[in-house]
């Protein structure tokens, strides 16, 4: 689609950089109703022949899936975006996308928060008042941050790529020079999956104004552990119990659900299916990870826990309007880095282990990963999207992460 | 095959029209195709490229006319029969020639009945095709289970080795008491899995893929070259390749890279989760299925950019195939045979069985562009009976489409010693 229809804010640019705009969803009705016709001509496959999830999505899944997603209002979600300040820039060619929301505290303390893959800014909707606004969500004024939360290039509004290169090196780099444009100093940066990659290569880059980060996905396993990890050896002798357990979670992972990023690392172009079939794209985007596709088929079966019906359409239908299912799976093509492995961060970095996230990172590792672990914690309920799942818990870390540095 | 017994055993006839309705909504959704971006290299790196596929949509929304595609098949003895709960669609070929050796070619993945056509008739008719009668072979061409106008196997279970039983018995049922088989890609796999079953009657085998990797897998496995019987297939590519990476680097090199093709790695996992933009979007089921190996690709896509067709590989040909998975709607159920496979390999790691020897003849054809050129050291190590063994001159993975010729000479050459002393 064309990209959201750019329009005027009352609210100006809060910088004095150059070539900011702002930028306001605007869909037009046309798209929404191709979308809305197009899920009921769905042309659907037989059952999988299992009473589980091991042959995939669930036919029933999907189905209730679809069916919600006819009922379902993209404006409420365009509407919740719009209320927030949005704008374009371009760095390195580039229009990227991002929210920028300042607290109204004085001393806040700037933090650029990037989602992953299969997720967006949506992601990050529900920790931005506990973030910009604490006194309202139990913490004090002195835990304020100012936000600037970016799409990744070639996901949700930022622009697709025509020319190879966009790695997250590059992403973090432009993600420093987005900073600088904003006139930010002193700041601190977070992510997971994607987001995780892209802002532990940004500790490693260290520019002056970067003060620290935190991870909710760190890339700790020792190099001695990471062939055998992914090779699919087992475990070797002398792991404590907490280590055992976290190459074990990341054995299975390797050994039983990497296939759709082999696919998107090897032939991103090829899954043309999920440009053209919205409920084929709901599909690709729900098997990310098993305990994320759990969460998420409980919410379609009428049993939501962190993640709503909601919450999840707004970020399927984000990806299906900007048509990004394969521009965003270009990333793992480009993609030299590995995710789980040790980056070498030398700058403060904090790290929350959610439960259900694709591995616990065990403090032993933590330690040796990053030479300055300024916090760690290992938090009772969450998984792989924690800031959309938990968000209460995720903002405490933020503040509790970066506390020191202010 | 224990339900064999208490199953409908009748061979009916069998003959295919789509109806008009699907055919035009066929059309109006090649039309509606949303298009992603056009990739971001000059070749196909990052998967098929927008050219080809629209190029191909073009020509499938436009000019292409699958009534011809109908009026071959239904031109051919077609037939169903009921074996193991299932439906079992096949063509079956007499040859005029009394002496006619029977024989049963299973198509692969991304394939169908549609490779085979093009043998029929010099396998059938020989003497028409530069062949002698005593070459001459009866044919029975079955469609894969899930595949086609075979039915969806609504259980688990269905790999190599229940295919194979239900082969034996659609054979037996046919009233061969003695025939011979051959495959290349799942029909390989289909064949070799015959070869060790050795049911009544079959004589030998012959092949165009290596498709014993799990057999060739195990055998390092259990000879100690890797560390523990559990894991996927990325896995058993490790100890394939540590077994025989010394010795042929460009085999195992090539071994290697196809257990990280996307689409092995995300049928063998996850079958049912691509399966829905496979089956509901016609250009995502043709990109998906042109992506198999490179050569194939290759040539597929100048087919439909330049319009040379590579041997007797032509436009038709591939969107005939195409079509018949998009109106049969087996796009899933056919990925789902490498799940299959899969857990069939991983039960026999788990059990630590040693799969049944296979003693039959076997015979075996490398085509030079076929994904792997397995080298005969590695044919003779898995198939000790092995009788023939022959580098073709030309041909890829799909050799019986591209070459029909070649193929043909290959079976009567592959199969010629085992006619004799009858």
């Amino acid at each position: 689609m064309s990209k959201g229809k750019v329009e005027t804010v009352t609210r100006p640019p809060t910088s004095t950089s150059d070539n900011i705009r702002p930028f306001r969803v605007n869909v037009p009705e046309e798209q929404l109703a191709d979308l809305r016709r197009r899920i009921a001509a769905t042309r659907w496959p037989e059952r999988e022949t299992v009473a589980d999830d091991s042959q995939g999505v669930r036919l029933a899944t999907v189905q209730e899936l679809a069916r919600y997603w006819t009922d379902y209002d993209w404006r409420t979600c365009e509407t919740k975006l719009n209320a927030l300040p949005q704008f374009l820039m371009e760095i390195d060619g580039l229009d990227i996308h991002f929210i920028h929301v300042r607290s109204k505290h004085e001393n806040a303390l700037p933090l650029i928060v990037t989602h992953g893959w299969p997720g967006s800014i949506i992601e990050q909707l529900k920790i931005i008042d506990p973030l910009t606004n604490p006194a309202a969500h139990g913490a004090t004024g002195s835990d304020a941050f100012d936000m600037v939360i970016p799409s990744i290039p070639g996901h949700g509004f930022s622009a697709k790529p025509t020319s190879t290169g966009w790695d997250p090196l590059r992403i973090a780099r432009t993600w420093i020079e987005l900073m600088r444009r904003l006139g930010y100093t002193r700041y601190v940066a977070q992510g997971g999956d994607w987001g995780a990659a892209i802002t532990q290569l940004m500790g490693v880059e260290a520019p002056p104004g970067l003060l620290a980060i935190h991870t909710n996905m760190p890339g700790t396993v020792p190099d001695d552990l990471w062939q055998g990890v992914q090779s699919g050896a087992p475990a070797p002798a002398g792991l404590s119990a907490e280590e055992r357990r976290a190459y074990e979670q990341l054995h299975d992972f390797f050994a039983d659900h990497v296939a759709y990023a082999v696919e998107m690392n090897k032939r991103p172009q090829t899954l043309y299916g999920i440009a053209d079939s919205p409920v084929g794209l709901a599909a690709w985007m729900l098997d990310h990870d098993p305990k994320s596709y759990e969460l998420i088929a409980r919410a379609f079966a009428g049993n939501p826990g962190g993640l709503s019906r909601d919450d999840v359409l707004d970020n399927i239908t984000l990806y299906w309007l900007t048509n990004t299912g394969i521009s965003s799976a270009r990333l793992y093509w480009e993609n030299k880095f590995g995710f789980f492995n040790v980056q070498g961060v030398k700058i403060p970095v904090g790290v929350s282990v959610f439960p259900d996230e694709l591995y616990e990172a065990p403090r032993s590792w933590a330690e040796r990963a990053y030479p300055k672990l300024i916090h760690y914690n290992r938090l009772p309920a969450g998984g792989h999207f924690a800031a959309w799942e938990q968000p209460a818990l995720f903002s405490d870390e933020m503040r509790a992460t970066f506390r020191s540095l202010r | 095959m224990s339900a064999t017994t208490a199953t409908e055993v009748a061979i009916r006839p069998f003959r295919f029209e789509a109806s008009q309705s699907d055919l035009d909504e066929l059309r109006r959704r090649l039309q509606a195709t949303r298009w992603p971006s056009k990739e971001l290299v000059k070749d196909g790196s990052q998967g098929v490229q927008l050219a080809t596929i629209q190029s191909l949509c073009r020509y499938w929304a436009t000019d292409y006319d699958w009534r011809k595609a109908e009026a071959k098949l239904n031109a051919l003895p077609q037939f169903q029969t009921e074996i193991d709960g299932v439906d079992i669609h096949f063509i079956h070929v007499k040859s005029r020639h009394e002496k006619a050796l029977p024989l049963i070619i299973t198509h692969g993945w991304p394939g169908s009945v549609f490779e085979l056509l093009g043998v029929i008739g010099p396998l059938t008719d020989p003497t028409a095709h530069g062949g002698k009668a005593e070459d001459a072979f009866h044919l029975v061409l079955p469609s894969l289970p899930g595949y086609g106008f075979s039915g969806q196997p609504p259980e688990v279970g269905w790999g190599p080795g229940r295919i194979a039983g239900a082969w034996a018995e659609l054979m037996s049922r046919l009233g061969y008491s003695r025939y011979v088989a051959q495959g290349g890609d799942q029909g390989a796999s289909v064949t070799d899995a015959m070869g060790r079953l050795a049911p009544k009657g079959l004589l030998g085998i012959h092949l165009n893929l290596l498709s014993a990797f799990p057999t060739a897998v195990q055998a390092a496995i259990f000879a100690g070259y890797f560390p523990a019987p559990e894991g996927l297939l990325k896995r058993l590519a490790v100890a394939f390749v540590a077994a025989g990476a010394d010795k042929e680097p460009k085999a195992a090199n090539a071994t290697a890279a196809v257990f990280r093709r996307g689409y092995l790695v995300e049928q063998g996992e996850h079958p049912q989760t691509v399966g829905y933009a496979l089956t509901d979007s016609p250009v995502g089921l043709a990109a998906w299925m042109l992506d198999h190996d490179p050569d194939s690709y290759e040539k597929i896509s100048r087919l439909f950019l330049d319009g040379a067709p590579t041997g007797g590989l032509t436009r038709d040909h591939v969107v005939d195939n195409v079509t018949l998975y998009w109106l049969t709607g087996t796009a899933t159920s056919a990925a789902r045979i490498y799940w299959e496979e899969t857990q069939g390999i991983l039960a026999a790691l788990k059990s630590g069985q040693a799969p049944p020897k296979l003693s039959l003849p076997v015979a075996f054809t490398v085509f030079p562009n076929e994904i792997i050129q397995a080298p005969r050291s590695w044919a003779e190590k898995v198939y000790p009976n092995l009788i023939y063994f022959n580098e073709a001159g030309t041909g890829g993975h799909f050799a019986a489409w591209e070459q029909p010729e070649i193929f043909s000479e290959e079976l009567r050459a592959a199969f010629r010693s085992l006619r004799s002393g009858r």
